[in-house]
């Protein structure tokens, strides 16, 4: 099953290598890690999802509390969190198709960010579903490239994150 | 005041109460040494390779309790160090390491004697730094010598680059600090420890598990205490060796793969295991599976990731054993319901433990076991540490080694580092210099380290090497015979294995060769009584193997060997032979 971790971790070097070297060498999947500075510059969020059952996401939780430069992690509930993910998707587009592209991008509030002669460059957010149906659309025109950030993440509202302490 | 990062250094370790550092010099550490160099408070062994460095840090710490510490240079200096952090890391033995570093400036640029030191011992350090600013130097030693001793204890490396040594500061030890995402928990859950009590109380089966994790925490009074309240059998681990008497009615001696058939019988058939600071490794639980069918378990251990780990735990206290145990205690003391009748479980033990004793031949030939059994007898009433090499004489050292004090039995349990034992014993002679310090090793684990005879030499360490030379690489060799149909590849070490007797010499040391049974007490003896280093070169019988055995993948209660009068293993057939016509020496309980 899929959990997205939000990870505090202090902002400082090397951090990231701890924390992807633990799930490397205990054998833990991650699906995508995506990390950034908080509103507290010397804290950074890591947000990381993972295919794990309740035993081996115990162990992920507590083997990452180990790691001095962790702070708190918490295992965000897919329906009192809000998750977004960005991608960006570089299109061929000969010119005379390139209206229906962009009528298509502009279905999905996606946005265009770079024009060729060739290509669109369309930049979307949202959800995996919903960025998965773009990408499908997108493909009989020929995707040259394509990058996505990974999976971000917030619990809703005034709803404490919930944690295990350390 | 103005001083250097390097002296500033060498400050902080004097107010951490550092009294010895074990090291080597090289290139990028030049201003650290220049810095030692009219130090009066901290005392320098110059070990003669970095792993020794490192494991008499190690063995310096489980010896004394306090925070061992070396020191070596850049590059291969600190990749030689890796094994002894890997070793340290496994065993959770507090060490603080310290390595130089290429300048800053160069730092990424492969430069001469570069290594990613810092990068490379991620996964065998409880946690490392890079200095790369001299002022932060002071807080970042206040904060190593806290994380390796603190919680569950670990290796702790300090990385410093050569500019940060040489820049200048002004020196002030911080009082206060903290280390915002490190909280490790010392009392236990009170609801859990009731719930324990309880389950002690009531059991008819009960044993308790014993490991390192005492060690740590001190906690051999309250183990015994429990243990001796609640009536309960004690069996120890490897790293638990000597929390608990050997001598004592109720200990079961050592558990797992060579572990007493009554320990393994115990756990087997128990309906409680009591488990304080272990983590059910491999060596311990055999099948996991199939282990301890019947028991329920109670862990307590300091480092919640261990609990429930491996073995699925029905009452977790993450704790400190220390203070866990006494609330323990307590709570036990507290309960008025009587304590189940437990008087069928001794008498199956009892039964078990006089079927099945820890025992060897006495044919003539020198037995590596009698060896150890001769030490044990003859070191007890003194204070005595054994450090082991690792293989089959680790395993006789313990099975046969009786250890009635903690920091008595020191080995490298985790890593299985062969060569451990004659830097460990370098370390905790350093550490303790009033003791009796036996490093029982392998022909094949010395080799690793003989070089560092040269430390022993020059510090006149009375430590005592005793060899159980077989000429074998012994363990290996065993599970060749046993397992891979005697097919001994690339084990057998008497081609090209030094005179061990000329090698001592060579160092200076005093070195005797016992090729007679006779002579083994009295060589002993008179090493015991010389207080000078020795080393005896035992010539012992060459295909003995370690008994009983747990076979790799199998259930611990499916032991190989260990019955006295019956096979030794159905598996080895000269060996029931010999049984038959020698008699059999039985070590005592």
């Amino acid at each position: 099953m899929n959990h997205i971790l939000s990870v505090l971790v202090e902002n400082k070097p090397g951090v990231l290598a701890r924390v992807s070297g633990l799930f490397s060498r205990r054998g833990f999947n991650i699906d995508s890690l995506a990390v950034g500075p908080t509103e507290d510059p010397e804290i950074s969020r890591m947000t990381i999802v993972v295919d794990a059952d309740d035993l081996k996401l115990e162990q992920i939780t507590k083997q990452l509390y180990k790691l001095v430069n962790v702070l708190k992690i918490s295992d965000l509930d897919p329906k009192d969190s809000v998750q977004r993910e960005l991608v960006l998707i570089k299109v061929n587009v000969p010119s005379n198709a390139r209206a229906e592209v962009v009528e298509t991008a502009n279905i999905f509030r996606a946005n265009i960010i770079d024009v060729s002669k060739s290509t669109l460059t369309i930049e979307i957010t949202g959800t995996a579903d919903k960025i998965q149906a773009l990408e499908d659309l997108l493909r009989p025109y020929g995707i040259k490239e394509l990058v996505r950030t990974g999976k971000i993440a917030l619990a809703r509202g005034k709803l404490a994150e919930v944690t295990n302490g350390k | 005041m103005r001083i250097t990062g390097a002296e500033a250094l060498i400050k902080s370790l004097e107010m951490e109460g550092v009294d010895v550092i074990f090291g080597y010099p090289g290139g990028v550490v030049l201003p650290i040494y220049d810095a030692l160099f009219d130090n009066a408070t901290i005392r320098h062994i110059l070990v003669r390779h970095e792993q020794c460095a490192g494991h008499a840090a190690d063995g310096y710490a489980r010896a004394t309790g306090k925070v061992g510490v070396c020191l070596v240079t850049s590059g291969p200096g600190a990749t030689n160090l890796v094994t002894a952090l890997a070793n340290a890391w496994m065993d959770s033995i507090p060490m603080v390491a310290i390595t130089g570093q290429v300048a800053t400036h160069v730092l990424g640029t492969d430069a001469f004697q570069e290594a990613d030191i810092t990068g490379i011992t991620i996964p065998v350090t409880k946690h490392n730094y890079l200095v790369k600013d001299v002022n932060q130097l002071p807080v970042i030693v206040r904060q190593a010598f806290q994380l390796a001793g603190s919680g569950r204890p670990g290796p702790v490396l300090i990385d410093i680059p050569v500019d940060i040594s040489k820049a200048e500061i002004d020196f002030k030890y911080p009082k206060n600090f903290t280390i915002p995402g490190y909280k490790p928990t010392y009392k236990g859950h009170a609801k859990q420890i009731k719930e324990a009590a309880k389950l002690i109380v009531q059991a008819e089966k009960p044993v308790i598990y014993a490991g390192g994790g005492i060690v740590k925490a001190g906690a051999w009074d309250e183990l015994k205490e429990l243990a001796e309240l609640a009536q309960i059998p004690v069996t120890t681990t490897l790293m638990g060796k000597g929390v608990f008497p050997d001598d004592h009615p109720l200990s079961l001696r050592m558990l797992g793969m060579h572990g007493t058939r009554y320990a393994n019988y115990a756990i087997m058939d128990s309906d409680l295991i009591l488990a304080v600071g272990v983590r059910f490794d491999d060596r311990v639980t055999g099948k996991v599976s199939t282990f301890a069918p019947h028991a329920k378990i109670i862990h307590i251990d300091i480092d919640p990731a261990e609990i429930g780990k491996n073995v699925p735990v029905d009452i977790p206290i993450v704790g400190d054993s220390k203070v866990v145990l006494t609330d323990l205690i307590a709570a036990i003391k507290k309960l008025s319901t009587l304590h189940a009748d437990k008087m069928g479980w001794y008498e199956l033990i009892a039964t078990w433990k006089k079927k099945y004793p820890l025992h060897y031949h006495q044919d003539g030939v020198i037995r590596p076991e009698y060896v150890v059994d001769k030490i044990s007898e003859l070191s007890k009433g003194r204070e005595t540490i054994v450090t082991t090499g690792v293989g089959q004489n680790q395993m006789w050292a313990a099975q046969f080694y009786s250890a009635n004090k903690p920091r008595s039995f020191i080995s490298s349990g985790g890593l299985g580092t062969m060569g451990f034992g004659l830097p460990a014993a370098i370390g905790a002679q350093i550490g303790r210099p009033d003791a009796l310090v036996f490093d029982i090793d392998g022909d094949g684990s010395i080799q690793m380290v003989s070089q560092d005879l040269a430390t022993v030499a020059a510090n006149k360490l009375p430590i005592i090497i005793a060899i159980l030379n077989n000429g074998y690489l012994g363990m290996v060799r065993q599970w060749q015979e046993l397992f891979y149909n005697r097919r001994y590849s690339q084990v057998d070490l008497n081609v090209g294995t030094p005179n061990f007797v000329k090698l001592a010499d060579a160092y200076g040391i005093k070195g005797i060769q016992v090729t007679q049974v006779e002579d083994v007490e009295a060589v002993l003896g008179q090493s015991i009584e010389s207080r000078e280093p020795v080393l005896i070169d035992f010539a012992v019988a060459r295909e003995e193997n370690v008994f009983p055995m747990v076979a790799p993948g199998a259930s611990i209660d499916e032991m190989l060997g260990g019955i006295p009068g019956a096979s030794l293993s159905q598996m080895i057939d000269e060996e029931e032979e010999e049984n038959e016509s020698y008699p059999i020496g039985s070590c005592r309980e």
